[in-house]
């Protein structure tokens, strides 16, 4: 017996009954609809939650000098001198870490022509563009020669030009950093607020080196207030973490018990609590979506039943002229499956219209995709040949001459 | 010397089990059919003709005694191999017909090739066939009640011929007809017997059905009462 009659004869015996086939369908059709519609806005969510800290940076770690207990007084983290370019330079060796820029930060005035705007100046090196993924909207970044000769140039975010220059393009023009003149050798791409709200356009790059001996003139030669670091990948920040600890009381040469002088902070843990909810939404509307399909599979089954005891007429005149008892079986199994599998097709059209009904009328965004798709197909699948193998395998024991005789 | 029987029935019992206890249908029936034999197998209601029938067409297994079929013991068979032989040696002409009411006369008449595994192809061309030989062309794409009972058992005799078996088993193939075509549907049955020596057991209550039969056997309480040639000039005479 083959496969192809087999189909052609369940789309008619399913046809011959529409208005019970599609009754039958419909648990399953809701079922998977609910399935498809909850993963559709809980994958919307997730996206928006991942969106969101990859903005801020989802890989991203923050190692911030000092925080040890000094005579007692514990300070704050950055309030000790603890972390160089070196150390920069260093941990970017790891293969666990993608990019490391140092960071010294501060406030100055900037001055062009008559006007002036009050700004964070952040000395860094040209690495802080590929950690921040930060692109330039004009001009072209300062390089490491900058970074040796402590040159005077400088990057401007999009606040600091609209504020200083308005329309003009600053590009090769010259500011007046505190008391020195620096040449503008670029402007940032616009990077909006942070999500504390701080606007991430009003900032100002300088070579590190510059902000260390020319602008802030820090205490100790050399030192930075914090690195930030971006790790090879998501999955290799608990690695990271371990190897950048490691290295760094490795170089800073503390002896066993002695407390880090270093912080190391990651958005990690911001990432966790976002999946951790949306893990336990997921479970919340998997169950839901396993009631539905499990009473979707009774009602396949129960209308199965029906079906058998309605043909086993049928059924002896097809062992009268010579099929198997396989043949019976599959029969009647393949017309529960499609059953479940026509149900799912309704499904999913019914979720994914429903899914983006909620996203115009309660504005959340949904994301329908081809996994979720064809895990319901996988799923009704396997409820149509579970709840349609009883009633098939009570079809194929029949005996041919009780069902022939059967009025 | 005879060649060898295609049916051979030694001492053959069956019985129902009831609550009051086993309730005998057919009791020592000893018969052989041989090839291209016209057997019309006559009784009166729950004499077990039909009984017989179905266990001489493999649908139902016996209680008692052995049921050889072409030499081969059928109680040493198992559920498939019963179902290839009722699919490629044996063909059934049932009294209501039995065709499958939503699809149509060459999809029923091309139901046993797809049991038997013949392509898709073949399968209408063959049915095409056999419907036109039983005269009903025209009609393959009808379904069953869009033609009349003489017509559907004219389908049903082209179903039970398209895998070319060598024994046809009747159950009052005319028993929902009229008397003209009844003679149609025996003539059809006679001279596949006659033209390509098809074994034909028909089971009967109707003399004048019988009378088409090259050989009569008459069962009376489930046991072979009279079994002998049917003259062909007593055709027509009814039994007094």
């Amino acid at each position: 017996m083959m496969i192809g009659p087999m189909l052609g004869e369940a789309r008619q015996a399913l046809g011959a009954n529409r208005l019970r086939t599609f009754l039958t369908m419909l648990g399953v059709t809701i079922g998977v609809g609910a399935v498809i519609m909850m993963l559709a806005i809980g994958q919307g969510a997730r996206d928006l939650v991942d969106r969101s800290i990859a903005s801020m940076g989802g890989d991203l770690f923050v190692v911030l000098a000092g925080s040890p207990t000094a005579n007692g007084v514990r300070l704050g983290t950055g309030n000790v001198p603890t972390l160089t370019v070196a150390d920069a330079e260093a941990l970017e060796e790891l293969s666990t870490v993608g990019a490391v820029a140092p960071i010294l930060p501060g406030a100055a005035q900037i001055v062009y022509g008559p006007n002036n705007w009050g700004t964070g100046v952040l000395g860094t090196t040209p690495r802080f563009l590929d950690v921040r993924s930060w692109t330039l909207s004009a001009g072209s970044p300062f390089d490491d020669t900058d970074v040796h000769g402590a040159t005077r140039v400088a990057l401007l975010g999009q606040t600091v030009v609209k504020n200083l220059f308005g329309d003009d393009d600053p590009v090769g023009k010259t500011v007046r950093i505190g008391r020195s003149p620096y040449v503008v050798l670029g402007v940032l791409s616009a990077k909006g607020q942070s999500l504390d709200g701080k606007d991430q356009d009003d900032a100002v790059l300088v070579p590190v080196t510059t902000a260390q001996r020319k602008l802030f003139g820090s205490q100790f030669q050399g030192s930075v207030r914090f690195l930030v670091v971006r790790a090879a990948s998501k999955e290799a920040m608990p690695v990271a973490e371990r190897d950048m600890t490691r290295l760094l009381r490795q170089r800073h040469r503390l002896a066993d018990g002695v407390d880090n002088d270093f912080t190391i902070r990651n958005l990690t843990a911001l990432v966790t609590t976002a999946a951790g909810t949306t893990r336990s939404m997921s479970l919340m509307l998997g169950a839901i979506a396993s009631i539905s399909l499990l009473v979707g599979g009774i009602g396949i089954m129960n209308i199965m039943l029906v079906s058998v005891t309605e043909r086993t007429r049928e059924i002896g005149i097809r062992c009268a002229l010579g099929a198997r008892a396989g043949d019976i079986r599959l029969q009647f199994l393949l017309e529960a499956l499609a059953l479940a599998l026509v149900g799912c097709l309704l499904g999913v059209f019914l979720g994914a219209g429903g899914a983006l009904l909620a996203s115009a009328v309660a504005r959340i965004a949904v994301v329908v995709t081809l996994s979720s798709v064809i895990l319901a197909f996988l799923v009704a699948g396997g409820v149509g040949i579970f709840f349609g193998f009883y009633p098939a395998h009570k079809a194929a024991l029949l005996k041919p001459m009780d069902a022939l005789r059967y009025q | 010397m005879p060649a060898a029987p295609v049916i051979r029935l030694t001492h053959l019992g069956k019985h129902y089990e009831t609550r009051a206890g086993p309730v005998p249908v057919l009791k020592d029936v000893n018969l052989d059919v041989g090839p291209a034999e016209f057997v019309a197998i006559m009784g009166a209601s729950g004499s077990g003709k039909s009984t017989l029938l179905s266990i001489l067409g493999c649908l139902d297994a016996s209680s008692g005694g052995t049921y050889v079929f072409e030499g081969r013991d059928v109680a040493a068979l198992n559920r498939d191999q019963l179902a290839d032989l009722r699919n490629r040696v044996i063909g059934f002409v049932f009294q209501g017909f039995n065709l499958l009411p939503r699809i149509t006369l060459l999809d029923n008449v091309a139901l046993p090739l797809v049991y038997a595994g013949v392509g898709k192809s073949e399968r209408p061309l063959r049915a095409r066939y056999m419907l036109e030989r039983v005269g009903l062309g025209p009609y393959t794409a009808s379904l069953p009640d869009q033609v009349s009972g003489g017509q559907q058992q004219r389908v049903a005799i082209a179903r039970a011929l398209v895998n070319r078996p060598r024994l046809i088993l009747a159950d009052e193939p005319t028993g929902n007809l009229d008397t003209r075509t009844s003679q149609e549907i025996m003539s059809l049955l006679r001279q596949l017997n006659a033209d390509e020596g098809i074994t034909v057991v028909l089971v009967t209550h109707d003399p004048d059905v019988a009378a088409h039969a090259k050989r009569l056997v008459h069962l009376v309480d489930g046991q072979v009462a009279h079994d002998g040639p049917l003259l062909r000039r007593m055709a027509g005479q009814r039994p007094s």
